[in-house]
């Protein structure tokens, strides 16, 4: 059968350096075709070569066995290809369904067809099991539920071959259910997918077909069956991750952070919690749960009623340099829209957290020019050359500098929020590993983490939000997928 | 993604070409001022028209600190030209009960100063607590400022007295060493706002800001303090550069100060300073002003193209600044 896409012998160079070496790939219809590897692997380039955002370099790019030369993504769209982007491509003052229609509305006569385009949108919402209105503003609906306008849209484009980069990075498990039962529903209908997770059971459940890159270069592709996640992880990182999370410690007696009452409008209900020296604590829950905005509420990032204090010190509201001083940082879950300025370089966005450390007066360069060889040394960030800029950098560097640049500030209580979002498997292993090493100098985190195996991996305590309200808490033998899952659904009171 | 054996690699600087343009633009100018008239280089003509520049220069330069954290001052024109009403009115009211002399002067300079501060605080204050557009705040006071010059000269010209202009003369037509104090104080201005932007926690902040404003705050950079500090500073620079215009003309009208606004901002953006914010370079906007400024002056000196036109050619060089910034970035 001929694949409806095909690239053979394909190369892609960026300058003088080439990122993808000769790659091979065919998606056919009525098939899932997952592509995995770490970050930099050259998935993002391979599947905008696909999309017809990149020209390749060199090789050849088939539709439906004949050659073609995709010159730009209205061109690839025009043949049926459609990608759904990890950033959305959504403009958020119009409206979901302007969105869904932008650049092909319906017309009638002269005249927009307002009413036949808001009618086909509902449709697409309906079929996804998405709440959000065709006539919300998409700068007013949730994050998931933006991914499904995204997927709505390319629905709408009645696409032959679907691109899907990363789609349940923000989605909550139960989102994520709505999303493959579409994602089976188009395979059924002939369409032919490309995939991309970091989440290797979802690609264990949902693929057909995979193929592995490292480093540019096809290192594995075949069926799906047959291929087990730690197969496919050491594949990718090209060793063993037998040993993801670091064995687990347990925190000492003496509490550091209290938190009692803590009330955030709209989003938190009295929670109350304690943070012992030298643990990894755990937040869980689903998205919306209120962990975010509870810990940026602590942090001094939010408005909040209720007593903070760390080390016997009370944190006054909203004053996130006094929290500062007690040593208490927050890193954020956004590290594009809150963390790092990305059009900067890596030494203007290290120091902005702590620069009153750099200058006495006048900022001392050579002093940041040292922290910044410090901070990519023991943080392992790779970097092509010092004067990059920010967002060049892939994301599990993105949040290695984001770590470094909260780590700067020495505190003795770090709350990170979503610490290996959209990072791929190798660099997660390594920030578990960094995470303990705080925790073993003497530091006390918290983390928040949507995945669950990674809270249950790092903590020896977890505690579950749901609803805004702090729903219970499990230590030791306890902290298993199940206790959390029930708690945090709200099944399950103050329990363990 | 490759890596580099960090150790090795040295802080290296690539020439930035981008960066260099406006600089290169100032010297054609300079040469073909040059080519067309012996006058050009001469002590008298540099001097006035630095001298002349100097206002747009030092307005400018605070002028870069606002629209580099991602904001706009659309009034600092008509807010010279009420803060140099402002000074006449109280340095006339005095004279009679200080007497002429120096006392007087000093009083009225830093009535001029403090009512740049206010100008420019009252903008901060509605763009920062009011959370209203800076384009809009400030557009507003522009009407506001020009309205109240007009009204408070009534229609015409206030007028420093003339024994006062006297004494206040010298702070513009004097100086030391052979450089005119209006040139002596833009320098001074332009030095310091190049170290405050580049090398302080100030500069750096501001830049953050223009940057990404949700970065900055969970960077735990104040973001209200420091944007209502660039428009305070921006509203003393307009009371320093009013200070220093008074002297020249020793009157303000309706008519003073049109279109400085303008200028100024056309400055900041010749010089590489983006306008929607995150990134400013203070030496590349004196490179502006004095662009804009010698521009006037060939087209003055020489009869090759009608003085008339003057607007138009620095119009297109403001276009044409911006594409080349473009270019450069896509190269980058």
């Amino acid at each position: 059968m001929t694949p409806i896409l095909s690239l053979s012998a394909v190369t892609r160079s960026f300058g003088p350096v080439e990122v993808l070496h000769g790659l091979d790939i065919d998606l056919h219809a009525g098939e899932v075709h997952a592509l995995i590897g770490e970050n930099g692997a050259g998935k993002s380039t391979t599947m905008k070569i696909m999309a017809g955002f990149l020209p390749p370099t060199s090789g050849t790019v088939r539709i439906d066995g004949q050659p073609v030369t995709l010159t730009s993504a209205a061109e690839a769209e025009a043949a049926g290809i459609v990608m759904i982007h990890q950033e959305f491509n959504l403009a958020a003052h119009l409206t979901v369904t302007q969105n869904v229609f932008l650049g092909r509305e319906l017309r009638r006569g002269l005249f927009l067809d307002h009413k036949g385009m808001r009618a086909q949108t509902q449709a697409l919402l309906d079929r996804l099991h998405c709440h959000a209105s065709p006539d919300a503003r998409i700068a007013d609906i949730s994050v998931p539920d933006r991914q499904m306008v995204e997927i709505a849209k390319a629905l709408s484009r009645r696409a032959r071959v679907l691109i899907m980069d990363e789609p349940t990075a923000v989605l909550t498990d139960r989102e994520t259910g709505v999303l493959f039962e579409q994602v089976e529903r188009l395979k059924a209908e002939g369409v032919a997918i490309l995939y991309t997770s970091h989440k290797l059971p979802e690609v264990r459940r949902l693929a057909d077909r995979v193929t592995i890159l490292r480093d540019g270069t096809r290192v594995q592709s075949g069926p799906a069956n047959g291929m087990t996640e730690d197969k496919m992880a050491s594949a990718m990182v090209g060793r063993d991750l037998s040993d993801l999370y670091p064995p687990k410690r347990r925190g000492g007696e003496g509490v550091i952070l209290s938190a009692e009452n803590i009330c955030v409008p709209r989003f938190v209900t009295e929670a109350s919690f304690e943070l012992r020296q030298g643990e990894i604590l755990g937040f869980a829950g689903l998205v919306g749960s209120g962990r975010t905005e509870l810990m940026e509420a602590i942090a001094g990032l939010r408005p909040r009623d209720g007593i903070v204090t760390v080390n016997g010190a009370t944190l006054t509201p909203e004053d996130m340099r006094g929290a500062l001083d007690q040593g208490l940082v927050y890193l954020t879950e956004d590290r594009k829209e809150c963390g790092l300025l990305l059009n900067k370089s890596l030494r203007e966005n290290l120091t902005l957290l702590s620069l009153d450390r750099f200058s006495h007066g006048l900022i001392d360069r050579k002093a940041e020019e040292a922290a910044l060889d410090r901070a990519i040394a023991d943080w392992d960030i790779r970097i092509p050359h010092r004067d990059v800029l920010a967002g060049n950098l892939s994301g599990g560097n993105q949040q290695k500098l984001l770590l470094a640049k909260t780590m700067l500030t020495e505190p003795r209580i770090v709350i990170i929020d979503e610490p290996t979002r959209g990072i791929d498997i190798g660099t997660k292993q390594q920030i578990y590993r960094f995470i303990h090493r705080l925790a073993a100098e003497g530091l006390s985190v918290i983390v928040i983490s949507s995945e669950l195996p990674e809270v249950i991996g790092l903590c020896d305590r977890v505690i579950v939000m749901q609803a805004g309200r702090v729903a219970g808490q499990v230590s030791g033998a306890d902290v298993n997928e199940q206790s959390i899952v029930r708690m945090a659904m709200g099944l399950q009171g103050e329990a363990a | 993604m490759t890596t580099v054996d960090t150790r090795k690699a040295a802080p290296r600087r690539r020439v930035n070409l981008h960066a260099i343009g406006p600089l290169a633009a100032l010297v054609v100018l300079l040469l073909i001022g040059m080519a067309l008239n012996d006058n050009f280089l001469s002590y008298g003509n540099l001097t006035n028209v630095l001298a002349r520049s100097a206002f747009i220069g030092i307005i400018a330069v605070g002028m870069t600190f606002v629209i580099t954290s991602g904001g706009l001052d659309l009034s600092v024109g008509s807010m010279a030209a009420f803060v140099a009403g402002v000074m006449i009115l109280t340095m006339n009211a005095l004279l009679p009960t200080m007497g002429l002399g120096v006392g007087v002067i000093l009083v009225g300079i830093l009535v001029g100063l403090l009512t740049g501060l206010f100008g420019g605080a009252i903008n901060g204050l509605l763009i920062t607590r009011g959370r209203i557009e800076a384009f809009i705040v400030t557009l507003g006071t522009m009407g506001i400022y020009r309205s109240l010059i007009t009204w408070l000269a009534d229609g015409g010209t206030l007028s420093l007295n003339y024994e006062l202009s006297g004494v206040y003369r010298p702070v513009y037509y004097g100086g030391i060493l052979g450089i005119s104090w209006p040139i002596l104080v833009f320098a001074l201005v332009a030095i310091g706002g190049e170290i405050v932007m580049r090398h302080t926690r100030f500069g750096r902040h501001c830049a953050a800001i223009g940057s990404n404003e949700q970065v900055a705050k969970y960077s735990a950079v104040n973001v209200m303090r420091v944007r209502m500090a660039t428009y305070v500073l921006l509203g003393i620079l307009v009371g320093v550069a009013t200070v220093m215009y008074v002297p020249r003309l020793g009157s303000a009208s309706a008519a003073t100060g049109v279109l400085w606004e303008l200028e100024a901002i056309a400055a900041v953006i010749i010089g590489g300073t983006m306008l929607k914010g995150g990134f400013g370079r203070v030496w590349g906007t004196v490179v502006g002003v004095l662009i804009l400024g010698f521009i006037g002056n060939i087209l003055n000196l020489t009869d090759l193209v009608s003085p008339y036109l003057n607007g138009a050619i620095q119009g297109v060089i403001i276009i044409l600044a911006v594409v080349l910034q473009r270019g450069g970035l896509k190269a980058h």
